[in-house]
């Protein structure tokens, strides 16, 4: 009746998962109970959980990458815990829960938190930056969402239900294999990522429509701000390597599932496949997540130096190059795996080359700053931060890109403080400075600028602490993902290491703080300009927090920095009194399909994992149902009526001018 | 969305949407489609089963004939056309048809490479015995 689910997967013996799962429960409940007394059910309901505007979407995708976050870093407070104690005893974490709290922080920051934080920071802005009402595909951007969010809750089930994988992020086999991990954790890893995996594919061909397709009258392609040139490369890069994930997955479950032979050492199969078609699709994913972030800093480094950016064809070129080049160098992963030198060789140059396109970028950046006028604002000090840190992961990178010195390097500590150094000096420092940059966008308030400057230094300084000790750790010999050790001389450099990760602690409570402060005073913080920085692009064009059909007329755009110019235009001329000619909007209708279909998407994994058959007939019969009853409606737009649209945007308007000609 | 001003793109049409042309050429463009990869799959399976033409060339024969078919259906099914409106099309496909190259090319290459410098299996397994 059940499958493999009976009451031992509760790990009644294990504390720390259990009370953790209780107190999230707890915490689960309240918050429930709190909205459903409070009476605002409904309003989730209408305004967030069926909302296909890409405005909630975004900012849903960000709060989820947020909150895994927090799950995120406590398995690795419990890693650096584990290991500043290990010299020569078990630690407090016995070898089968450290090997899954390894297994799980990688998988939940890279696949929840880094992919949702950047695809949430596209959704929200990349429709503005163009000019446009919404994304292509609205239902489908819901969809999207709620099946990764449905990875999120699996991999969050397997903390109080059976276990999660113990093979590391990515399940090499044949450790991997039945015969090998014959529990349900690795099941856990596959069911998660392939339903989440579903949700990123229909998000990257969502935003490469968008970017194609949806642009304002004069937005040709070399008049895009940077972030949609980011947004298209990276989107690309979703629709041309999530297919491979998806597949090599696929294979694996075959294996697991029904006794094939893909990647087992018996009947023919190749475990070397796996290694091999799983970096194929994981290089080109490191840029999928950093791409995004170059182009927030682009948009925040011109913006806060009040200067176009330099060498804007250089950055597009140096965009598009990285997006072909990242599918040349996957077999840098396994140099150390038996290929050959010239193999080796070749794929150790491409490495080196696609550093250069990186290279160019630094450079525009820097040239962006220079002799501009700089606010050292906090989305700033993060680009600022993530230059100088981003530099010396990139340099690392080049290091362990000469196949003889990654010989040495494989596997140590050493790699593990380059991803490390160029993934939170990267992707987590840009997904932080976009956050900051555009909260005021979003919520119509600002963030606390002290506590947020806080944040920054303990970051950056605890990223130093923490990591740079590894580096070190790593040429003394050190290997990852070592439950225990007993080489007395790696001691202190992890001990220092933990102190790191506590610094970053602090500054993950000021984040929260922060949140919380600005929150509380919002009415100090309100942006009534819809430009809270002196933007340069459309998004600063409208009301902070926009209407849910953006523009009320669609801008015209002559040029790059489209929004700078309407100011330049304005300073000189004045603004422009006549009224707009304001027509009727027709936006997409909400919709419960995605939130539905994930549901049953939930059911469905939850059985497979399981083995309970006929709840997984049950899971995918639900959501394909609710896929016909959405395709059979015919009723898929509403208007909201030109006087509407008139009324709420000559309040912005009557705002902004007031607020200039106070200034002036 | 009835500002028409949101839709700038007009002149550009997906894979599968015809802009204007007669119903009867549009029927008939399908017709000679669908001639051409019944053909072109007849003949595939009579290569791959008959002793008439030199066995070593009927791996070629079906890979060329595979290519001619993904050509037919690019040209009749999915009017990829070397138009301007058809840029997008026509540039995805180049983008999709470049990275299936690098990625199975690569894979080969990587894979034969390892093979070559591994032991024979069957001799790994005299070893351990």
């Amino acid at each position: 009746m059940f499958g493999k689910l009976s009451w031992s997967a509760i790990p009644i013996d294990q504390p720390i998962p259990l009370v953790t799962g209780a107190v999230v429960l707890v915490v689960i409940a309240a918050v429930l109970l709190w909205v459903v007394v409070r009476g605002h059910l409904p309003y989730l309901w209408r305004e967030w959980i069926t909302s296909v505007d890409h405005k909630r979407i975004g900012v849903m995708y960000t709060l989820l990458a947020c909150v895994m976050l927090l799950r995120g870093f406590a398995d690795a407070l419990m890693m650096r815990g584990q290991q500043a104690v290990a010299l020569h005893s078990q630690g407090y974490l016995p070898p089968e829960h450290y090997n899954q709290i390894f297994s799980a922080h990688g998988t939940i920051m890279i696949f929840f938190v880094g992919m949702p934080f950047v695809i949430g920071l596209m959704n929200l802005v990349v429709p503005l930056q163009l000019g446009v009402r919404d994304v292509a595909f609205p239902t489908l951007n819901s969809v999207g969402f709620w099946l990764t969010a449905t990875g999120a809750l699996l991999v969050n089930i397997s903390l109080v239900v059976g276990e999660f994988a113990r093979t590391g992020w990515l399940p090499y086999p044949p450790l991997s294999e039945m015969t090998y991990s014959p529990g349900v954790g690795v099941d856990y890893y596959l069911w998660s990522l392939q339903i989440s995996g579903v949700g990123t594919l229909v998000a990257g061909i969502n935003l490469v429509t968008t970017v194609l397709k949806l642009r304002t009258r004069g937005m040709t392609y070399l008049r895009m701000p940077m972030f949609c040139w980011t947004t298209l490369a990276s989107n690309l890069l979703i629709v041309a390597a999530f297919p491979i994930l998806t597949a090599t997955l696929a294979m694996l479950i075959l294996d697991r599932y029904l006794g094939f032979h893909f990647f087992t050492n018996e009947a023919g199969g190749n475990v070397m496949m796996f290694m091999n078609l799983i970096w194929a699709w994981g290089h080109p994913e490191v840029y999928i997540l950093v791409l995004p972030a170059f182009g927030i800093f682009s948009e925040v480094v011109s913006t806060f130096s009040g200067k176009p950016l330099f060498g804007y064809r250089s950055m597009v070129l140096a965009t598009m190059a990285i997006c072909v080049i990242s599918f040349m160098v996957w077999l840098h992963h396994f140099f150390t795996m038996g290929a050959g030198p010239n193999v080796n060789a070749i794929f150790g140059i491409a490495s080196m080359i696609i550093a250069v396109p990186t290279g160019v970028k630094i450079y525009n950046w820097l040239f962006t700053m220079y002799m501009g006028r700089v606010r050292f604002a906090t989305p700033m000090l993060w680009s600022i931060g993530f230059m100088v840190t981003f530099l010396i992961g990139g340099l690392t990178g080049v290091l362990v890109a000469v196949p003889p010195a990654d010989f040495l390097l494989h596997n140590s500590l050493f790699l593990v403080a380059h991803f490390h150094n160029v993934i939170i000096g990267g992707v987590l420092f840009g997904a932080f400075a976009g956050y900051t940059y555009w909260f005021p966008k979003a919520f119509g308030f600002r963030l606390h600028e002290g506590l947020g400057k806080a944040a920054f230094w303990c970051w950056l300084i605890g990223f130093y602490v923490a990591f740079m000790p590894l580096y070190a750790v790593g040429l003394l010999g050190m290997t990852r993902r070592m439950q225990h050790y007993d080489v007395p001389e790696w001691r202190p450099w992890l001990l220092v290491a933990s102190l790191g990760a506590i610094i970053i602690l602090i500054g993950i409570v000021c984040q929260i703080a922060q949140l919380v402060v600005s929150i509380r005073n919002r009415a100090e913080l309100r942006d009534r300009t819809g430009d809270p920085w002196d933007g340069r692009s459309l998004e600063w064009a409208t009301a902070s927090p926009p209407p849910v059909f953006n523009f009320a007329i669609a801008p015209d755009v002559s040029g790059e920095d489209a929004y700078w110019a309407m100011k330049q235009r304005a300073r000189q001329q004045g603004m422009d009194d006549a009224r707009p000619d304001y027509r009727d909007i027709e936006m997409p209708r909400n919709s419960p399909t995605g939130f539905i279909c994930a549901f049953f998407a939930t059911i469905m994994g939850f059985a497979l994992i399981w083995h309970i058959w006929w709840m997984v007939a049950a899971g995918a019969i639900g959501a394909f149902a609710t896929f016909v009853v959405f395709a059979w409606r015919d009723h898929d737009e509403y208007v909201i009526a030109a006087a509407d649209v008139a009324r709420i945007d000559q309040a912005n308007t009557a705002e902004r001018r007031a607020l200039m000609s106070g200034a002036a | 969305m009835s500002d028409q001003s949101f839709e700038p793109h007009a002149t550009e049409f997906a894979p599968g949407d015809e802009g204007e042309g007669q119903v009867r050429t549009r029927i008939l463009g399908y017709v000679v489609g669908l001639g051409l990869a019944v053909v072109l799959t007849v003949t595939s399976f009579f290569i791959a089963g008959t002793d008439l033409v030199w066995q070593p060339s009927i791996p070629v024969a079906i890979i060329v004939l595979a290519i001619a078919q993904m050509g037919v259906h690019l040209v009749f099914f999915l009017h990829i056309t070397t138009g301007p409106d058809n840029t997008n099309n026509v540039m995805a496909l180049a983008f999709g048809v470049l990275i299936v190259v690098l990625v199975i090319g690569g894979s080969l290459w990587i894979m034969a490479n390892l093979n070559q410098n591994m032991m024979p299996m069957d001799q790994i397994m005299q070893m351990q015995r």
